[in-house]
């Protein structure tokens, strides 16, 4: 359903300002979501200095100084710090992105950051994924095959293997969903353009044998449908994919097997 | 996900926190636009309907559709017109696998927004 204004519980107060660090001269201001789930309060944002002169220069770096130099309980997710990942995907200036990717020289004014947009808040940065995982399990993301197991490998030839280019590298960050409206209002049944990018990759892999049974299951005016190319999921996805394009064949190829 | 039980966690802010992009503004806009032109097109059935029922009745319906308020409604009208007219023919295209890459619609959005406003100034002049 669409709600335009956050539940009570999760309207937004205004939180502290932590004192900026001693004889810093490139001070870089963050102003950060946090929500402790011990403390029965509302959400708040923080605001913290950061030393750019002793910083590296992605948001990432700049999280991981605050946590280890200004406020321990700043709680996110990360791991890679090189965009393979996936942890640590949050809304930094406005967008979905990823914080060790983003460079802080790409962002004018104080550095803005919130968990993924519309999800559950499990703590500070920390979404709650496991609706959005369900969803990606439920498109059956492996090789669906009838015939007998080769005895070695399942062969595709190079221009077979060409059209999952541009679809294979997507490491469910969860920006995409998190960024599409239509995921906002209908994510409960809509399945979001991640999960729908992962059924396309598996329903133009020329060797899975369920194509008819992939698509029989997407034909629901939900899980498909209510996609209507707003394409923030493209223009916010960290690594370049396009999940708008995916979900238009799938359309397309509906139209195609009807005709 | 509103509809997805959060136990006692805060939902994450989304509309009030997401910078507009310019295919999610043009796509709202198209939304928009499609309800408005409900207003509109009740009233201009209500003028159809006024004239058929005699002079006095025209003359109140008239009135009201030619007055500055009526004017600024109807000349809206006329670019949300050519505007969800535009943005559907940018769907019809995206229907067909075209122009889905970025930067393509993105031009398109500028392509709908500048060309709703030049052919609604062409109109308003023309008509």
């Amino acid at each position: 359903m669409v709600e335009l204004t956050l539940p009570k519980d999760s309207v937004i107060k205004t939180g502290k300002t932590w004192p900026k660090p001693d004889g810093a001269t490139n001070l870089r201001k963050f102003q950060i979501y946090r929500w402790d789930p011990d403390s029965g309060e509302n959400p708040r944002v923080d605001t913290y200095f950061v030393d750019l002169d002793k910083c590296g220069p992605m948001v990432l770096d700049a999280l991981i100084k605050i946590k280890n130099e200004i406020d321990p309980t700043l709680t996110f997710r990360r791991s890679c710090r090189e965009g393979i990942c996936g942890s640590c995907a949050m809304n930094i200036d406005g967008t979905n992105t990823l914080a060790c990717t983003r460079g802080m020289d790409e962002i004018k004014g104080t550095v803005k950051i919130y968990p993924l947009p519309h999800m559950p808040v499990v703590k500070d940065l920390i979404p709650d994924l496991t609706h959005f995982y369900a969803q990606h399990a439920s498109i059956m993301p492996w090789l669906e095959t009838e015939s007998n197991e080769p005895v070695k490998e399942w062969r595709q030839s190079p221009e077979d293997r060409k059209k999952l280019d541009g679809l294979y590298e997507c490491i469910m960050c969860a920006s995409c969903s998190t960024a599409c409206p239509s995921y906002w209002w209908n994510g409960d049944k809509y399945l979001g353009p991640a999960a729908l990018l992962h059924a396309y990759r598996w329903i133009i892999d020329s060797r899975d044998e369920a194509t008819g049974e992939r698509l029989d299951q997407l034909e629901d005016p939900f899980k498909l449908y209510r996609c209507h190319t707003i394409m923030n999921c493209t223009k916010t996805c960290p690594k370049g994919l396009n999940p708008a394009k995916a979900i238009a064949s799938i359309k397309k190829m509906m139209v195609d097997r009807a005709i | 996900m509103a509809d997805v039980n959060r136990g006692n966690r805060p939902l994450s802010p989304h509309l009030q926190i997401y910078r507009p992009q310019l295919t999610s503004v043009t796509s709202i806009f198209t939304r928009i636009t499609g309800n408005a032109l409900i207003l509109g097109s009740i009233l201009i059935v209500w003028w159809f309907i006024a004239a058929a029922k005699g002079p006095d009745a025209f003359a109140r319906a008239d009135w009201v559709l030619t007055s500055l308020v009526g004017d600024i409604v109807m000349t809206l009208s006329v670019w949300a017109l050519w505007y969800h007219s535009l943005a559907g023919i940018r769907h019809l295209i995206w229907d067909s696998g075209r122009g889905l890459e970025l930067r393509v619609a993105e031009r398109l959005g500028m392509a709908i927004i500048a060309g709703s406003a030049i052919l609604t100034v062409l109109t308003v002049i023309i008509v």
